[in-house]
Parts: structure tokens; sequence; C-alpha cells
């Protein structure tokens, strides 16, 4: 039994040792991405190192979930093949804190600063440190249809309101909002609990916050849920289901990302000559809401065998060029501020004035290694949306997030 | 052994001599043949404790300390407090119901399936290779593949089976539907399992005791409840044992159907969140540990409750 572990070992070296000849590839692991242009990003960085690296873009799985744990589970083994990681916004503080991923310093921090929107940078920003670098965002708009809704609504009330009109004139009048328990539901309370002025941990991340404005936002969700508004499948809603009740004419609102223009435009031309967009409604009429923002942040692992290479790498990954054709060919807002006054960009983004509005008011989900305790806390409390207690489901969320940070819950 | 240990040419002993050291001689010889037979074990025992004790006892340390891969610098050792955690928290006692609902309802329908599937293919005389190959198909696909074809059968829009629901149902996405389904998915799987052990055991039941009673004027019914089954009790104690510890570490099925939502999560299911998705290794562990006694509990009980039916109770007689 023991001959056999040379064997395995020298198996083991064999797989490893490719890099020996050639420039050293540097594994980036990411979404996996349809439109070719993440493949186009590494071929073009590689070409442009001048043979000093070369990067494989390898496909991630496609949930999010998923992704994580294949990410976690290497770099716990301190796996030395993975390079430059897409992390998810609510990952860095997690990977930061495990010591995952390095520290960004010296002239690699000021490239990934400098001309950077700032609330993306703060989803790679850990205890005042640079753990990663905005890759793509992303945030949500109110879509609806100006054929039933002539000026869109600036407030949930008025939006409610607007759809009890509708209902009574016997004409479509859903919201479409994700509901199901998962992420989204967290990501709804997260815009909202902001958009009253609060937030469910305190800034230091270190106790939940959430008081009154949680329960305002819990609130607000359930009367949603229970009112003519709320589509009958909101608790099984994702944002897929919410896109194609929208497109099939059921809905006048639609709360989504921007991937729900160009699929308007293909699966249902009619409906899109009088689809538009606004700004996310408000919570309080005088204060502007928060949307959550999503998107991809780009880390270095700790384990790296060519660290300098993979953050020079991760910044050319996500330089102007490549950030364009991200948006452009796959439909990623980027991170980089100079973009959204470029004019192919608009073109091809109409709404790009408005997504700039919204990520410059946006907020992040809460910034903590133990943040995926909290969402599931969260989106399994308030699930279904029209189950809401406001006041005790408020109480339950913050005796699971006080568990969560101190590793001592059981999470569902 | 014994006789090379014997030195060759020595002079024979006297009588009484000769039988003294003879058995001496046998006795050293078997104590070698022990020896060596430890030596020859000896390295499977270390690799068995090396796979397994190791592991378990690892699980078992974890489990006593606060150790969340995100906070490795918090590190320590709390005691019990991971287990009073598990055990007060309600996720625990949904998942454990769930788990034994499941484990009772699959583990009665694939008993009386099996049975009937044994009977089925130890009375086929002819085409024998063609019934056995076709029962245990079944068996032979892979746990996660032959899930992914009920959960896309059940997918509304895309399956077969959800066609024959009414419009607007989503049998994967109420609770209860759901845990019909992973019922159906764990029984449709493991029957074959259950009739093959339990064919094992109506081989043992003599064909002349059958005839014997048949001539006595005992109806099929009354062969079957007081010959066969007293005679394959060890048989089914054995089905029933493996399935119920198969069964009560349900993971596969659950995991591609549903990933446990609507509180359809079983233990293992529990266990795996709170290690792979928490990174909670003290919390995790404590869950593991857990099901590692519940499962102990389990094969402790049916031992006793079998009693003199247990396997390697004969040797004792």
């Amino acid at each position: 039994m023991f001959a056999v572990l040379p064997l395995l070992a020298s198996l083991l070296a064999a797989c490893g040792g490719d890099e020996d000849s050639g420039p050293p590839t540097l594994n980036w692991y990411n979404f996996p991405d349809d439109s070719g242009a993440l493949q186009k990003a590494a071929d073009r960085c590689s070409q442009a190192s001048g043979g000093r690296y070369r990067i494989s873009y390898n496909k991630l799985p496609r949930a999010a979930d998923g992704q994580r744990q294949q990410m976690v589970r290497r770099l716990a083994a301190e796996d030395s093949s993975l390079d430059i990681l897409g992390l998810d916004v609510t990952w860095a503080a997690e990977f930061a804190e495990a010591r995952w991923i390095r520290e960004w310093t010296g002239t690699a921090k000021q490239q990934a600063i400098e001309g950077t929107l700032a609330v993306p940078l703060q989803t790679s920003t850990w205890k005042g440190k640079l753990y990663a670098v905005p890759y793509n965002t992303n945030t949500q708009l109110l879509w609806y249809r100006s054929d039933l809704v002539p000026t869109p609504p600036t407030t949930w009330a008025q939006m409610l309101d607007m759809a009890r009109d509708l209902d009574r004139q016997g004409k479509p009048h859903y919201v479409e909002i994700q509901g199901a328990q998962y992420e989204g539901l967290t990501v709804w309370f997260n815009t909202l609990i902001n958009s009253a002025g609060g937030s469910i941990l305190n800034p230091s991340a270190t106790e939940p916050s959430l008081g009154p404005p949680a329960v305002q936002a819990a609130t607000l969700m359930r009367d949603v849920a229970t009112s003519v508004a709320a589509d009958p499948s909101l608790s099984n809603q994702m944002e897929d289901q919410n896109r194609l009740a929208m497109e099939s004419g059921v809905a006048a609102f639609e709360l989504n990302y921007p991937f729900v223009y160009p699929s308007m435009r293909t699966n249902n031309p009619e409906l899109f000559r009088n689809f538009r967009w606004a700004p996310y409604p408000r919570v309080d009429a005088d204060r502007p809401a928060r949307p959550t923002i999503g998107g991809i942040d780009l880390a270095v692992s700790a384990y790296s065998r060519h660290p300098d290479l993979a953050f020079e790498a991760a910044l050319c990954l996500r330089n102007r060029e490549n950030q364009l054709t991200a948006a452009l060919e796959g439909g990623l807002p980027p991170t980089l501020r100079a973009l959204y006054d470029d004019a192919a960009f608009i073109k091809e983004y109409p709404f790009a004035k408005e997504v700039l509005a919204a990520l410059e008011s946006a907020s992040v989900r809460p910034l903590t290694p133990a943040y995926q305790n909290i969402s599931i806390a969260i989106s399994h409390t308030l699930s279904p949306p029209s189950g809401i207690n406001p006041v005790s489901s408020v109480d339950t969320i913050r005796e699971q997030i006080d568990e969560a940070l101190r590793s001592e819950g059981v999470i569902p | 052994m014994s006789m090379q240990a014997e030195p060759a040419g020595a002079p024979p002993p006297p009588e009484a001599e000769q039988v003294r050291q003879g058995k001496a001689a046998i006795s050293a010889g078997a104590r070698q043949e022990r020896r060596l037979g430890w030596l020859l074990c000896a390295p499977a025992v270390l690799v068995m404790l090396a796979v397994t004790a190791y592991p378990i006892g690892y699980a078992v340390y974890l489990s006593l300390q606060r150790y969340d891969l995100r906070f490795p610098g918090q590190a320590d050792f709390v005691g019990l407090s991971n287990y009073g955690a598990v055990l007060s928290s309600s996720f625990w006692w949904d998942a454990f119901w769930v788990t034994l609902f499941i484990t009772a309802v699959s583990v009665a329908i694939e008993l009386v399936l099996g049975m009937g599937l044994a009977l089925v293919m130890h009375r086929t005389i002819f085409t024998r290779g063609v019934v056995r190959t076709s029962v245990l198909v079944p068996y032979g696909i892979v746990t996660v593949v032959a899930a992914f074809s009920w959960q896309y059968a059940w997918t509304p829009d895309l399956g077969y089976l959800a066609e024959l629901l009414p419009e607007g149902e989503a049998p994967l996405t109420e609770r209860w539907s759901a845990l019909w389904i992973i019922i159906l998915a764990e029984v449709w799987k493991t029957t074959p399992f259950m009739a093959l052990l339990l064919l094992a055991g109506l081989a043992l039941v003599p064909e002349e005791t059958l005839k014997a009673a048949m001539v006595d004027g005992a109806t099929a019914w009354q062969r079957f409840t007081r010959i066969m089954v007293p005679l394959m009790k060890p048989a089914i104690l054995v089905a029933l044992l493996f399935r119920t510890l198969d069964a009560f570490r349900i993971f596969d099925n659950i995991y591609v159907l549903t990933q446990g939502a609507q509180d359809t999560g079983s233990l293992s299911i529990l266990g795996y969140d709170n290690l792979f998705t928490a990174l909670n290794l003290g919390i995790g562990s404590a869950i593991s540990v857990l099901i590692f006694i519940c499962v102990a509990i389990i094969a402790f009980t049916f031992i006793k409750l079998f009693g003199a039916a247990a396997p390697g109770a004969e040797v004792k007689r």
C-alpha cells in the first residue's frame, strides 16, 4: 500500500507540472458567461502581457451557492491552482476574514480605486482594507408599462394605489418582485430598510441595528404581499419568473435588473413599445430610495503561486476596454464611473443615467463574514411575505443575527 | 507452521513428556499463528483506523470547539455548547421529524414491495435472468442521475408527470407533495436492494416444509406467515436494518429535488448546510455526531427487538 504513495505523488506533480514550460498560467474562476465577453477579456490580457502570463478562464457553477462552495472548499484545502477569484459582492468580508484572499496595497490598490464607483468599492473593503477590485455591478430599477401608467410612481404607497386603481378598471395591475425564499428576498428587505433610513447591522458590523426602519420595511413587504398588487405566485418568484410574468402582460410594474430590457425587446416587441423605466420607488416620500447593489469583485487567492501577476491580470480584466465589452456583450453594468458617459454604452443602455443615479445612492448588503447566515435568517423568517408579523419577525431576525455573529446559530 | 516448529531429527522424548510437550508445542504454534494472524490483518486494521476511527474522533473533537472557518482567529474549546445549540434549535427538530417520517414511510413501503418482488423473482422459472435484471435496473442507476430525472419529470411545462397535474401545480414547491416525491424517488431506487436481500432469505426456506404444509391444508397466506416469514426473520432483519440506516442518512435525493426548501431537509442536509454553507465546523460536526448517535440507537434497537434473530446470535447458542 505504501508503495503506491510515491506513484501518487509523481502523478500529482505531473498534474501541476505543465507550468514549467512557457509563461505561468493564471487561473481565473468566475461565473459562467455565455456571451463570450469574459473569454475575450482573458485572451486580450494574455496577449497584452507580452508572454509574461496566460489567463485561463474557468467557469464556476451557475448558482451562486455552488460557486461559493467550490471556491471555499478548495481554498480551505489551500489549493494553489486558483489565482483570480470572481466573488459575489457579499463574499469579500468572509474570504478576507478567513485569510483566503490577499490585501490590495501600493500601486495595485491605487489603480483599483481610481475612477471606480464608491458603493461597489465598499463591497470589496473589509475592516478598512481593500481585498478585491469591483468587476461589474448591478442594481434594480422600476420597470413599468406606460400604456397603463402614464407617470411612474415615486413611492411604494403611490405604486400600490395605482395598482388598486388598475385592478378596479380590470386592467393588468401586478407588481412583480422577488418573493421566494432566497437571496432575492433578503435583497428586497435590505433595499427597503436602507430606504427607510436604517440598516441591518451597525456600521462596525458587530451587532444588528434593525429597529423601527426594519419594522417599517417588514410592514411594507407584508402590505404588498397581501394587496391586490401581489402576483399570486409571489412567494415562489425569483427574478426570472418576474421577467416572464411582465412579458406575458399580467403585470403593470416590475422591480428588476436591466437584463429585462433586451429580453422584452426580443420576447414581446408589442409590449416593448410601452416598456419604460424609472428610479426605484421610495419608502418615505422625502428620502431617496437606496436599492441594493449586486455584482462581482475580483480577488487574488492567498495560495496563488503568482500573486503579483494575478493582481496585474485582475486589473487588466476589469480595465475600461474589457468592462465596456462585458457591458455591451454580456449586459453587465460597469464599475468605472467614466463608462456611464461613453456614447457606445449609452446607446446600448438607454437607462445608463438612471442606473448611475441608483448606484450613487445605492446600499450594500451587510458587510460581515457571517453574511450567509444572516441572509438565510432573513429570507427564512420573511417567507412567505404575506405571513410576516412585522414586530415579531424583526425580533426573530435580531436573535438569529446575534447567534450568527457569535457562530452559535444552526442555519436551516 | 506448527510442523516447522518441531525440531527436525531430535530424539523422540518419553511418552508422557511427548504428550505434554506436544500440547505445549501446539499452543506455542497456535500463539505464533495468532501473532501471524494479527500481523497479517494489521495493515487492514490500520487502514480501517485511519479511514474511520480517525475521522470520527476528529469530528467529535471538532464538535467540542467553536470552530468557524470564517473566524479562524476565534477557534476555542467550548465543551458541549454546540450540542446545546443544535438540540435547542427548532431547525434540528424539524429536520429530525422529516427524516424520521421519510425513513419510516419509505422503508415500510419498500419492505412490502420488496417482498413481492422477491417472491416473483424466486418463483419465476422461465426468463428468470431477464426478470432479475430488469428488477435491478433502478438500483443500478446513480441516485443523483435518477433524482434529476424525477426533478425534471415533476417540473411544470417540462416534465411528463407534472403534465398530469392541474395547470399551475408545482409539486416540488409545496412541502407535503415534495416529501411524497422524495419518498417515491427513494422507494423506486432502493426497493430492488430490499428485494435482493429478501430473496437471499427466501432461498433458506426448505421446499419440503412448504410442501408438507400444503399437504396439511395450509393456505398460501398461512404458509407465508407461519413458515416463510419466521424462517426468513434473520434476512428480514438485515434488510430492514440496512435500509433504515441508509434511509435515515438520506441526502442525495433531497439535495437534488428540493435542496431542503419548504422544510423538506433531512438531518444530513442540515449538517451539510452548516458545514459547507455556513462553514461552521463546530456546529456541523455536532450535527454529524448526533446523526451518528441516532444511527447507533437505531441499530441497537433493531438488534434488541429481533433478539435471537440478530446476525451472529447463532454463534452464542
